[in-house]
């Protein structure tokens, strides 16, 4: 039990963490444009 | 090259014999002109500017642009049409939309004109990468948006922007309106929220599960302590920051001292967090932290499905109203010089060249060239419109085959697009009588609300004082007056954006709810049956000459006149070679008499051509809505022609579907009695009236009413206002400048009269979803209400109960739309 003394508060860091992350992500434009990513894939881009 | 997933898609089909050019679709009018050899083929190209646009994508190996792509670039740009690219060179219009990075770099937005798929924009995208001096490009899909960075010394925006159209794209500086960057920043800080109050939930969710199932009381009173702590860290975020919303709107309305639909439910977040984190700080009582979190994170998102379900309601709409592009080619006055100016700054008058792909810029007249349109944003129909000389070119619409030099008409604020976005406002500014007694019923249950979590409060202080603070909280958070509030925003938007998609604009939200349960339709004659201006019903030929002879002398007369026959005898197709009038003299009243090849030629009333020809021949006689017009030299008669106000083609469907759909159907007009008999019959109406005047119109209509009876008056929207007023709601057909005076509810923009039909579906089916909305609602409420008084309920069902009767009303809101786009 001793062990969640430590765990919890770790995990409320790590919540701080990821909300930092997607708010980045969120910020840099990550989610505006949604339709195009899944047809990249078809798109060739080994070509110099 | 490595070969592609997707297939490669050929352009659209054509007949058999004519085949398709390989780049954009067209017919390839002479085979093997132009051929470029794309993938291993070589391929028909219709003309120089396709084989130039396919050669420099080849060459730049990207072939495989023509593999991924989704369709032929049909109506593709040609550079030769467009403004040189160098005025955007000029260092004081790139003050406008340049910002430097650096010393050298440069960045600018520029929106993509001819994106149709990603391989378009991975096409772009590849190309001006590898350009020199470009250190950065990305292109967004959704929006049509490039974003590129240069280095000023090595390449300019011009020469950018001429790669782009050599790909047969076009590419001009974006100016983000105010609007949009509002939308765009709202649109971020939402999701932002939405993930803040999904991510603390589902955390706290973890802290609470440990108590939930500890039957056997193994968890330490110090470790759930440490567990509590936690929970009230991570839902601190989510009280100040994600609920933003609520509470501001709460404070709003508290401060202007009503009760809203976020009153409540404020309240209940406020007063379960306060009671939990002061059971935390003194050790001791429930906490609820997890329902609290639970419920903002569930609202946030039921309230985020409604606004991306009215975005995508009115992103047409949107459309409507932005539809004008930013940038036009003007010819200047005095030497013709193409330059590029700001749409905005048009002047009735000026001159105005449209590339095909390019849209007009202002409401004018084609001044030369000949070309289709394609007006389907103003009217719904897809089908394009042949633009010759002298045609009428709406600003908004598409100009698709060839070059087009047109004189403005009507610019900024005057045009039928201007106007029609006005029309959009006043009913966007208005709201249904339903939706009004909904609002005051969603304020009623507010106070309820409040009262019976007061009540509850008092009860259970007298039976059983620990569980009344919970179970009054409880009836704060399960009720829930949002979903009255939602009910009908998103039905009505979709019901707006359906018409408006078919070329009916609403401008009276009333008149989609007073379109279910009529009883009458109350037709007009002249303009809405029928086109309202003559056409040619009847030729006869009197003398030696065949039509088409007759026809050119009589258009060689008439070129200058405007009287409305002379317009409907202009109108009918013109001859190959004009004929050349000389001492042309008109006769007001009568006719005009020139000499044409010679001859002296009249053309006018019986009387006026008599005077000339003799004496007419036997002639049966014109009936009485046909105006003739008589064609005559000195050596004797030519021609009669009969014009007539010809019915619709679709009239006798309209009067068939009304029927059909049980409304009784009349028709009165001010026309002679005779001919409006004529057309009842035709149509198969028992009821109709003609000589009738504006205020007969208006007193049939109230004596209908009277009896009980619920109108909608259909007309041309002009003589006919009082009637228009008068009814339960009106439709008039609405074409040109009369727009900007229209007073009726719905207009008919395509001139098609089944639009009349497509309304009445579409309302039904809004309403009904409101309807169904409202119910659920209401019923929803009645048992949830007493349930969570009576202490049936804890704080976390009320949660999950609230927010799920939100979504029924928001995805069956989304269930509508998606059945009116169809």
């Amino acid at each position: 039990m001793e062990s969640l003394y430590l765990l919890v508060p770790v995990s409320v860091v790590l919540v701080v963490l990821i909300g930092g992350v997607f708010w980045f992500a969120l910020h840099s434009g990550q989610f505006d444009d949604l339709d195009r990513p899944g047809r990249e894939i078809l798109d060739d881009d080994d070509k110099p | 090259m490595t070969q592609s997933l997707a297939a490669t898609v050929e352009p659209r089909a054509v007949p058999a014999a004519v085949p398709a050019c390989f780049h954009c679709g067209l017919p390839v009018p002479q085979a093997g002109a132009f051929r470029v050899t794309v993938l291993g083929r070589p391929r028909e190209m219709c003309c120089a500017g396709c084989e130039a646009v396919a050669r420099t994508i080849v060459d730049a190996g990207f072939e495989s642009y023509y593999e991924t792509r989704d369709s032929a670039q049909e109506g593709g740009l040609r550079p030769a049409d467009l403004p040189p690219p160098e005025i955007y060179d000029d260092p004081l219009a790139q003050a406008q939309f340049v910002a430097p990075v650096g010393e050298h770099g440069r960045e600018a937005l520029l929106m993509l004109e001819g994106i149709r798929c990603s391989a378009c924009v991975w096409l772009n995208e590849r190309y001006l990468r590898q350009l020199p001096g470009v250190s950065a490009i990305s292109i967004n899909y959704a929006t049509r948006r490039a974003q590129v960075t240069w280095d000023s010394r090595v390449i300019k925006l011009g020469q950018i922007i001429s790669a782009v159209r050599s790909l047969g794209y076009d590419a001009y500086p974006f100016e983000p309106t105010r609007q949009l960057a509002r939308d765009e920043k709202e649109r971020r800080s939402s999701l932002w929220r939405l993930f803040v109050a999904g991510f603390g939930a589902m955390q706290v969710m973890m802290y609470a599960f440990p108590r939930y199932i500890d039957d056997a009381g193994t968890l330490s009173a110090e470790a759930e302590q440490v567990m509590r702590w936690a929970s009230l860290v991570l839902t601190l975020p989510v009280i100040l920051f994600a609920c933003g919303p609520f509470f501001s709107s709460a404070r709003a309305d508290l401060r202007a001292r009503r009760l809203g639909i976020d009153v409540p439910v404020s309240l209940g977040i406020l007063a379960g967090f306060a009671a939990s984190a002061w059971a935390t700080l003194s050790g001791g009582g429930e906490v609820y932290f997890d329902s609290i979190t639970m419920l903002v994170f569930l609202l946030l998102a039921s309230r985020s499905m409604e606004l991306s379900a009215r975005r995508a309601a009115t992103a047409r709409l949107d459309h409507l109203a932005r539809w004008m592009p930013s940038f036009a080619t003007r010819l200047r006055s005095g030497d013709g010089e193409a330059e590029r100016i700001a749409a905005h700054e048009l002047r009735p008058g000026d001159r105005v060249l449209v590339a095909p792909g390019e849209t007009v810029p202002a409401d004018g007249l084609v001044v030369a060239g000949s070309s289709s349109a394609d007006e389907s944003l103003l009217t719904g129909e897809s089908r394009a419109v042949e633009k010759g000389a002298g045609a009428q070119l709406i600003g908004g619409s598409v100009n698709i085959a060839q070059p087009l030099e047109m004189q403005v008409t009507r610019a900024g604020m005057e045009t039928q697009a201007a106007a029609i976005g006005r029309l959009i406002e006043r009913a966007a500014a208005g709201k249904p009588r339903l939706v009004e007694s909904a609002d005051r019923i969603a304020h009623v249950l507010t106070w309820v609300v409040l009262a019976a979590a007061g009540a509850t409060l008092l009860g259970w202080a007298l039976v059983e004082p620990s569980r009344a603070f919970w179970a009054s909280v409880a009836v704060l958070m399960v009720t829930c007056p949002c979903a009255l509030g939602l009910a009908a925003p998103i039905a009505l938007t979709s019901a707006t954006a359906a018409l408006a998609r078919r070329g009916i604009v609403l401008t009276r939200a009333q008149a989609v709810e007073s379109m279910v349960g009529l009883t009458d339709v109350v037709l007009d004659k002249t303009g809405t049956l029928t086109e309202g201006k003559p056409g040619l019903a009847h030729f006869d030929a009197l003398g030696k000459m065949a039509y088409e002879d007759c026809l050119a002398l009589a258009q060689a007369l008439e070129s200058g006149s405007r009287h409305p026959v002379a317009g409907a005898l202009l109108a009918l197709p013109r001859a190959a070679q004009p004929r050349q009038p000389r001492h042309l003299t008109h006769f007001p009243g009568s006719g005009i008499e020139a000499t044409i090849d010679g001859m002296r030629t009249r053309v006018g009333t019986l009387q006026f051509v008599r005077e000339m020809a003799g004496e007419l021949p036997g002639l049966p006689d014109a009936r009485a809505h046909q105006s003739p017009v008589f064609l005559g030299t000195d050596e004797g008669w030519l021609a009669r022609f009969l014009f007539e106000d010809r019915l619709r083609p679709e009239a006798s469907g309209l009067v068939e579907g009304l029927r059909a759909s049980g409304l009784q159907v009349h028709l009165l007009s001010g026309d002679d009695p005779g001919v409006v008999r004529e057309v009842a019959g035709v149509l198969g109406l028992a009821s109709c009236q003609g000589g009738v005047s504006p205020q007969d119109k208006h007193d049939y209509v109230k004596r209908l009413q009277a009896q009980g009876r619920r109108v909608c008056v259909i007309g041309d929207g002009l003589n006919d206002a009082p009637v228009l007023a008068q009814a339960d709601v009106s439709i008039a057909m609405g074409q040109g400048a009369a727009l900007a005076q229209q007073q009726a509810d719905l207009v008919l923009l395509s001139g098609k009269l089944h639009g009349v039909l497509e309304a009445g579906r579409i309302s039904r089916s809004a309403m009904a979803a409101i309807r169904q909305n409202f119910a659920w609602a209401l019923a929803y409420n009645c048992v949830a209400l007493p349930a969570a008084a009576l202490g049936l309920i804890g704080p976390w069902e009320a949660a999950i109960g609230m927010a799920a009767s939100s979504f029924v009303v928001v995805l069956n809101s989304a269930r509508l739309a998606a059945a009116l786009r169809k």
